[in-house]
């Protein structure tokens, strides 16, 4: 709360962006606290880490310093006043925090509690609901995904320039650095298909290893320069990488269509509908982590692209 | 299940699938086909869809095999069947016009991606229009405003950038409000799925919660579709976007959010409670009208013919808006007929001033001297299109708003009746400006201006000549709105009384 | 209860900064925060007293309601998705205008408006 506080007061952006990761550290621990622990990593993974990074790369490619303000503050207040009154005046009614009686635990919840470790076979609800009983919103969030890095490459484009050529580095020539930084990465890369497979028992799927897959390479770049991340994977694979996850994804579900079932059925996959539906969660995570890995080390590029001088266009 | 069953899925799949497959190609001609390709063959299965629909009445399908509530399913009904009927329709439209408006406007190395990302705007739309789950709008609401944020950065001038910026962020405040909103109502019933949320709602709708949920989903959706004072981002977003992207947009993204508005409001919270236990109806009238009046005035100081138009779409709204405050069998019969009928009156439009820019590059209304002669099918098309708008007998616009006024003069509404007449005056004035200069105007010596090319023409006539078939015959365009209204209020005559 | 009013003031004052504040950048960090404070709306609706994570562990009855952090995980990726593509416009704006403070802008669309109409 504090933090956000001082986040609106601050002239220096560059520290309104620190305090941003740390307000999304601290909302991760209090989701951690409420139970989500899926989405606790993911906040810890996106808020803290991604956005953060991006933040940061755009305030070094625009100013450091807010100017200062001119404006006249009455109205805005007045409609977020107002605002806030609508949200504490429905919240008055609303049930109680943590009444297990509450409608929200009373309708959908108990099959996706009680039944879905059967019917799914996938001890962690979370995944269960998410890759299969709302499998089709998550092939939307893929969808978003995809959307936003063709977003980005629309406007940005991935530029080429002095850096993308070998030989140069980003931070010096620090050779603990670099050995260090090579079994980390490795660790890193081993501990993202851990995330992938291992949703299924534990916290983490697919999008959460393709974030951490990504950092891998991001942080290879800091150390190694640009050119030879680029050399690792080339700009023009990633497009094709983001696609085949969608592909992958939905095609699971044509697949499913062309064995006489409605999209993304996976029961029709295999005999068994537990052994299907294990197949189809295993496949639609797969395409989901390949498409978040591809499209945000693209937007990293894009981004990182336009740090140095370029021609006009 | 057989291949037909499929249909509903398909219609979203088709555009979703080809998109990432249209981005890999470096040739933006390829790209070009196959999304062409992709819109033509969901328009076809859309028609398909809506004959089904009118035949054994409403279509679902159960994503993943589940049974709602538990699963997504896609809800096909009359109303959703006609809206998916127009986006579809302008989507194929539009990009069949589009090749060399948008090969003048985009840079060759993006256009694959532009295709792309226009045939997941168009994704995100149809997906919001069919589907039957609360929280699947918020999705592909998301898919389709992130798409068009970057289409309408595309355009040449720098404006479009700033323009882009403020649609991101009242499109994004829109869509958190839409989440809060469904948040409150799923804080009180437990479900997502429409049907059910329409079933539970009734025994808790008397909370604060609900109604919060309420004033948040109205607010957001107002916000997306530019309901007067909520429409600032709308003007520079159409008139700097490329030209292309105008026409889509303009023809089908408010229309959308129309639609998805009247779903939860009447669809969910039911007829009684949106407009009659909550006094949204007297307030869509006085946005409706202060929507028609001011925008149309300010429509008629522009200089910028599609600045112009953009206010004309404000304005256009207000009369939607009108329509479903009368909160009348014929009144909201009429918003959903004018909703089909403005789609292909602002889709003609802003195809044709494309042509223009594309012949002279520029879209500011003293340019256009002189067109009458040179581009003589061109701006025909407007002016017929133009007709339409101010809603002169024989022209598609003159019956939604016939309608419109009898649906006043039923609830003894005289004043509001004459304040649209008064709008269709301002209309006329600006429409006639255009003509004017165009007709009338002296051209500007030693520039030569040939006719648009054919493959923008086509395109442009179908919806003219729609525009006046549909102003001639009002048996299927007035029928289907009516029969979706009916099919949206089941007990419309009752509740309807209730809210009066 | 405490959950439901901390999201209510970082929401409000998430949302202050979005349209109150006159830098783009400041405004996109702003729009994180409103969305960030939806997602605790939606978390704490979910918990239920005395209930563990969802994830089928032995000997535990009550587990805390997993559809709500399925819907905000969706919720996440598409706040860094619009955040991704808001910073992408910032950058490219700094470009064109040389500056991200909204007034400044303003001031630049108004006098190319002036040029354009006394001019040419």
């Amino acid at each position: 709360m504090v933090v956000a506080l001082v986040a609106i007061r601050k002239n220096d952006l560059f520290a309104v962006v620190m305090l941003f990761g740390i307000y999304s550290f601290l909302t991760a621990v209090l989701f951690m606290d409420l139970d989500a622990v899926d989405v606790a990593f993911t906040e810890a993974a996106v808020g803290a880490g991604i956005s953060t990074v991006l933040m940061l790369s755009t305030l070094r490619l625009t100013k450091r310093y807010e100017a200062a303000r001119r404006r006249n503050p009455i109205l805005p207040l007045l409609v977020v006043g107002i605002t806030g009154a609508a949200l504490i005046y429905g919240l008055m009614d609303a049930p109680q925090f943590g009444d297990p009686m509450a409608p929200v635990h009373q309708h959908m919840a108990p099959r996706f509690i009680q039944d879905s470790p059967t019917e799914v076979g996938v001890p962690n609800m979370v995944t269960s609901v998410l890759a299969s009983y709302r499998g089709y919103d998550t092939l939307g969030e893929t969808t978003v995904i995809f959307t936003a890095g063709l977003a980005v490459l629309l406007l940005l484009g991935i530029r080429e320039g002095q850096n993308t050529r070998p030989g140069r580095l980003a931070i010096g020539d620090t050779l603990v650095l670099r050995v260090v930084v090579k079994v980390l990465i490795a660790f890193i890369m081993l501990y993202a298909l851990y995330v992938q497979f291992h949703g299924d028992y534990g916290a983490g799927g697919g999008f959460q290893a393709g974030v951490i897959f990504a950092t891998a390479f991001v942080i290879y770049d800091l150390v190694f320069g640009e050119a030879d991340v680029r050399r690792v994977m080339p700009p023009h694979w990633l497009g094709r990488l983001a696609a085949a996850g969608i592909f992958l994804y939905a095609g699971t579900g044509v697949v499913s269509m062309f064995l006489g079932a409605p999209f993304l059925d996976y029961n029709a996959l295999a005999h068994d509908p537990v052994h299907g539906q294990h197949l189809g969660i295993l496949l639609i995570e797969l395409g989901v982590g390949t498409t978040v890995f591809a499209v945000i080390l693209t937007i990293f590029y894009a981004f990182s692209g336009m740090r140095r001088p370029h021609q006009v266009s | 299940m057989s291949f037909s069953d499929h249909f509903p899925i398909l219609v979203v799949l088709i555009p979703l699938l080809v998109a990432p497959l249209a981005s890999l190609f470096t040739k933006g001609r390829t790209a070009w086909a196959l999304a062409l390709a992709a819109t033509w063959s969901s328009f076809l299965v859309s028609c398909f869809l809506l004959k089904d629909v009118l035949a054994n009445g409403t279509v679902r399908y159960y994503l993943g095999g589940w049974e709602p509530p538990w699963g997504i399913e896609y809800r096909v009904d009359v109303l959703g069947g006609f809206v998916l009927l127009i986006v579809t329709a302008i989507a194929a439209l539009v990009l069949t016009f589009g090749r060399r408006s948008i090969k003048s406007e985009i840079p060759e190395r993006r256009k694959s991606i532009f295709y792309a990302a226009f045939l997941l705007c168009f994704t995100g739309l149809a997906g919001m229009t069919i589907t039957g789950d609360a929280f699947n709008v918020f999705v592909f609401l998301e898919i389709s405003s992130l798409s068009s944020y970057a289409l309408i950065s595309m355009g040449r001038d720098r404006r479009a950038l700033n323009a882009a910026f403020q649609y991101l962020i009242m499109g994004s405040i829109g869509a958190t409000f839409i989440l809060i909103g469904i948040g409150f109502l799923y804080m009180m019933t437990g479900t997502l799925n429409m049907d059910d949320l329409a079933e539970r709602l009734p025994a808790v709708s008397d909370t604060n919660t609900i109604r919060a949920g309420f004033a948040f989903l109205t607010v957001g959706f107002g916000l997306k579709l530019a309901l007067f004072p909520l429409h600032l981002w709308l003007p520079n977003a159409y008139a700097y976007a490329p030209s292309a992207v105008s026409a889509f947009l303009a023809a089908t993204a408010t229309k959308v959010a129309i639609y998805s508005l009247l779903r939860f409001l009447l669809g969910i919270f039911g007829a009684g409670f949106a407009l009659g236990a909550m006094p949204l109806d007297m307030i869509l009238i006085a946005l409706g009208l202060a929507a028609i009046l001011s925008a149309s005035l300010v429509a008629v100081f522009q200089k910028n013919v599609k600045r112009m138009l953009a206010y004309s779409s404000v304005a256009q709204i207000g009369y939607i808006a009108l329509g479903i405050g009368l909160a009348s069998q014929i009144g909201l019969s009429a918003a959903v007929l004018h909703l089909f009928n403005h789609a292909m009156m602002k889709g003609a439009l802003f195809m044709a001033l494309g042509a223009i820019a594309f012949r002279i590059g520029s879209s500011r209304i003293e340019d256009f001297a002189g067109l009458g002669k040179r581009m003589p099918f061109t701006m025909a098309a407007i002016a017929i299109a133009g007709l339409s708008l101010i809603g002169i007998p024989g022209t598609a616009g003159f019956v939604s708003k016939w309608f419109l006024v009898l649906g006043t003069l039923e609830q003894g509404l005289w004043p509001l009746a004459a304040l649209i007449l008064f709008g269709s005056f301002l209309a006329l004035i600006y429409v006639g400006r255009i003509l004017e200069s165009a007709y009338f105007g002296t051209p500007k010596e030693g520039v030569e201006v040939r006719e648009a090319p054919i493959e923008m023409l086509i395109p442009i006539w179908i919806l003219v000549i729609a525009n006046i078939y549909f102003g001639l015959h009002t048996d299927f365009s007035y029928g289907l709105a009516e029969r979706a209204v009916m099919d949206l209020l089941p007990t419309a005559q009752t509740t309807v009384e209730v809210a009066q | 209860m405490y959950n439901y009013w901390l999201a209510v003031f970082l929401m409000m004052a998430g949302f202050y900064v979005v349209i109150a504040q006159g830098n783009l950048v400041k405004k996109i960090i702003g729009l994180g925060m409103f969305q960030t404070s939806v997602f605790i709306l939606y978390i704490s609706m979910g918990k239920v007293e005395g209930g563990s994570a969802p994830i089928v562990t032995e000997g535990v009855e009550a587990y805390s309601n997993p559809v709500p952090h399925v819907l905000m995980l969706t919720a996440i990726v598409v706040g860094v998705a619009t955040t991704a593509v808001g910073l992408s416009l910032v950058v490219r704006i700094n470009e064109a205008y040389g500056s991200v403070e909204e007034d400044d802008i303003q001031e630049l669309d108004n006098e190319l408006d002036t040029i354009q109409e006394s001019g040419l």
